[in-house]
């Protein structure tokens, strides 16, 4: 199966049943597949004029108690952001898959890239939550996306999962669980009347109940900053009190969102952080180093945002130094170097020219000290 | 028992934004009674806009409503429409927002023809802003961003969606306010797409920079520059250089998208 592939199967199985979603390589996949498979399965595809509708489609239709989809690569991922913004200000849950390609602006369609990192994260305006996550295999995929549509319903905000070309164009033999035995998770539905309902309301680190439309709740959803019940404000002490609780509610509950691996890190005397593609790369060259009898290690996140702080932590604690490959010109790193403070050495290992690390060049950098 | 429009209004909301002598009000008195004729359950409405001053209205009605981003409602809508056919969908937008950044979307909520109702309030100016011009900005009014007057051509709206494939298209003004309320209701009954323009003043930031600075002369102008369509059938009437006709515009039958889609589920099956 590919990556592609079981991104959209695993969407599927997690109960998304409404895509909207524009042509754009290297996502296409995704489209196409749901064109085939929503009407058969009681969902809705359509392919809307551009991005910008895209996205605005599918939080229209997750209005309506439906879970739902869109997916693109960098050029429509940016068209997007506006909306983003909008999903995260009314708290409508979403999955927004950016299968990443080579940029700036067009790129190299064809070609994978790890250059959107900072974008899943900053890319709307305004300070916002964001939940990231980054698969490292097609098998992973399908877990990921699963994983993704169930934390957009939890905590009631849209999820990025950032795909890299390879993973979504490779081909790996999947093991596609049992879909009636995945622990799905539904979005908080408010269970008194109209009269207690306050959509946007609870403390910093609370997730407050949606009504699907046509039930009577008779709610506002408005991009303007917003009181407990939605109606417009320009107070002070309501702005604070949004803002706060918007990023809150995910910061607050870090430690069920965050999620990495550990490979052969209890021994290591330096190790790697890297994620996506560039980690299939560095276990390679993890193995070999190994062979040759230095004691490296690797973290691998699949969560980038919100970022995995501890896992860094500990590593630093230890005086563990980390190398960090991806495939841009250091977006990760500065991560990783914030939270080591200047403890342990920490080091880039930059690749922009669309071609995969080799094993043998990470090697090399471990093997210098880097 | 006469028609009272705050029994369709979240009254925590007012007194709304909308400047002394705004257009607005009417339209939406008008939208509200076209909501009371076709007497659908409070439940089943959603009503969506986009941004400016008329984009408020939506966050005044008490129903289901979405105050989106500038240019998106209709998409917006799409999804809602799609996701759930058993909605009364309604798109509330202004002339800058459905016509300038909004353009492409509404050619495609036409050429879709799918089951949204579009009230577009054209006061022929971005108001919210201050009064920059608009895409449906007269040529030579002027506008702060026209201070010499507006040389583009505007768009006829209308015209633009009969051509894009609307199934229902019409126009009235504040001045002919019930006719806006009827062509409300006959587009939310036509199964398809319908567009209603409904003309509106804003003597703020377009009526006291183009010599109509009240309320009264900006409807008068209404009155003067626009003909009944049925009068020009009529042969009774004309259109002479500047003016408009209003009335039912453009009907034609063609198949609705979230009923089509059913077909797609049929032909999927039967694979």
């Amino acid at each position: 199966m590919q990556g592609n592939e079981a991104c959209a199967q695993g969407a599927v199985d997690a109960g998304v049943r409404f895509f909207a979603g524009y042509p754009i390589t290297p996502s296409t996949e995704i489209a196409e597949w749901m064109a085939r498979e929503m009407p058969v399965r009681g969902g809705k595809f359509i392919q809307m004029e551009d991005e910008m509708a895209s996205i605005a489609a599918i939080i229209g239709a997750s209005l309506t108690g439906v879970k739902s989809m869109t997916a693109t690569s960098g050029p429509g991922f940016s068209l997007m952001q506006e909306n983003i913004g909008y999903a995260c200000m009314t708290e409508v849950p979403c999955l927004i898959v950016n299968v990443q390609r080579g940029g700036p602006s067009t790129g190299r369609p064809t070609s994978p890239s790890q250059g959107d990192v900072m974008q899943a994260r900053w890319g709307t305006h305004g300070d916002h939550p964001s939940i990231t996550l980054c698969p490292w295999s097609v098998q992973e995929t399908y877990a990921l996306t699963v994983k993704a549509v169930n934390l957009s319903e939890k905590y009631r905000t849209p999820v990025i999962l950032l795909l890299d070309e390879v993973v979504a164009h490779l081909r790996e033999g999947v093991e596609i669980p049992d879909p009636r035995k995945l622990k799905l998770v539904e979005r908080p539905r408010p269970r008194g009347g109209r009269d207690q309902y306050r959509p946007f309301g609870g403390t910093v680190h609370e997730v407050p109940p949606i009504a699907d439309f046509g039930k009577d709740f008779r709610c506002n959803f408005t991009g303007l900053v917003h009181d407990e019940v939605g109606h417009p404000s320009n107070s002070p002490a309501v702005t604070d009190r949004l803002v706060r609780r918007l990023v809150g509610k995910v910061e607050f509950n870090r430690d069920e969102i965050i999620h990495w691996e550990e490979i052969e890190l209890e021994d290591a005397e330096i190790a790697m952080f890297a994620y996506g593609c560039s980690a299939r790369s560095a276990v390679s060259a993890l193995k070999s180093a190994r062979d040759q009898g230095m004691k490296v290690g690797l973290i691998r996140p699949t969560t980038l945002w919100p970022f995995p702080e501890k896992a860094v932590d500990a590593a630093a604690a230890r005086g563990i130094p980390l190398l960090v490959p991806e495939m841009n010109l250091g977006q990760v790193v500065h991560e990783v170097q914030r939270v080591a403070a200047g403890r342990i050495r920490v080091r880039p290992l930059s690749r922009v020219d669309g071609e995969l690390f080799t094993p043998m060049e990470i090697l090399s950098a471990l093997k210098e000290g880097f | 028992m006469p028609f009272d429009v705050t029994s369709y209004l979240r009254r925590e909301m007012l007194p709304h934004i909308w400047c002394p002598g705004c257009g607005n009000g009417i339209v939406l008195r008008d939208f509200a009674a076209a909501l009371e004729k076709l007497d659908y359950s409070r439940r089943e409405v959603v009503i969506v806009s986009g941004i400016g001053c008329s984009s408020r209205a939506a966050g005044y009605l008490d129903f289901d409503t979405v105050h989106t981003t500038h240019g998106r409602a209709l998409p917006f809508a799409t999804g809602i429409k799609f996701a759930n056919p058993e909605l009364k969908v309604f798109v509330i937008m202004g002339d800058g927002d459905a016509s300038s950044i909004g353009g492409n979307h509404l050619i495609h909520a036409c050429r879709r023809n799918i089951d949204l109702t579009a009230v577009i309030f054209n006061n022929h100016i971005y108001g919210m802003t201050g009064g920059q011009f608009s895409p449906m900005t007269p040529k030579d009014k002027k506008a702060t961003t026209a201070p010499y007057g507006m040389i583009e051509r505007s768009f006829d709206l209308c015209r633009l969606a009969g051509a894009a494939g609307a199934t229902y298209v019409g126009r009235a003004t504040t001045y002919h306010n019930q006719l806006l309320t009827r062509l409300i209701v006959e587009g939310a009954k036509n199964r398809g797409f319908s567009l209603i323009e409904a003309v509106t003043h804003c003597p703020t930031s377009y009526g006291k920079r183009n010599n109509m600075a009240t309320p009264t002369d900006m409807v008068r102008w209404q009155k003067e520059n626009s003909v009944l369509i049925d009068r020009i059938k009529e042969g009774k009437s004309s259109l002479q250089e500047g003016q408009f006709p209003v009335g039912l515009l453009h009907r034609h039958d063609a198949p609705e998208f979230t009923t089509e889609y059913l077909e797609v589920v049929k032909r999927a099956r039967e694979k």
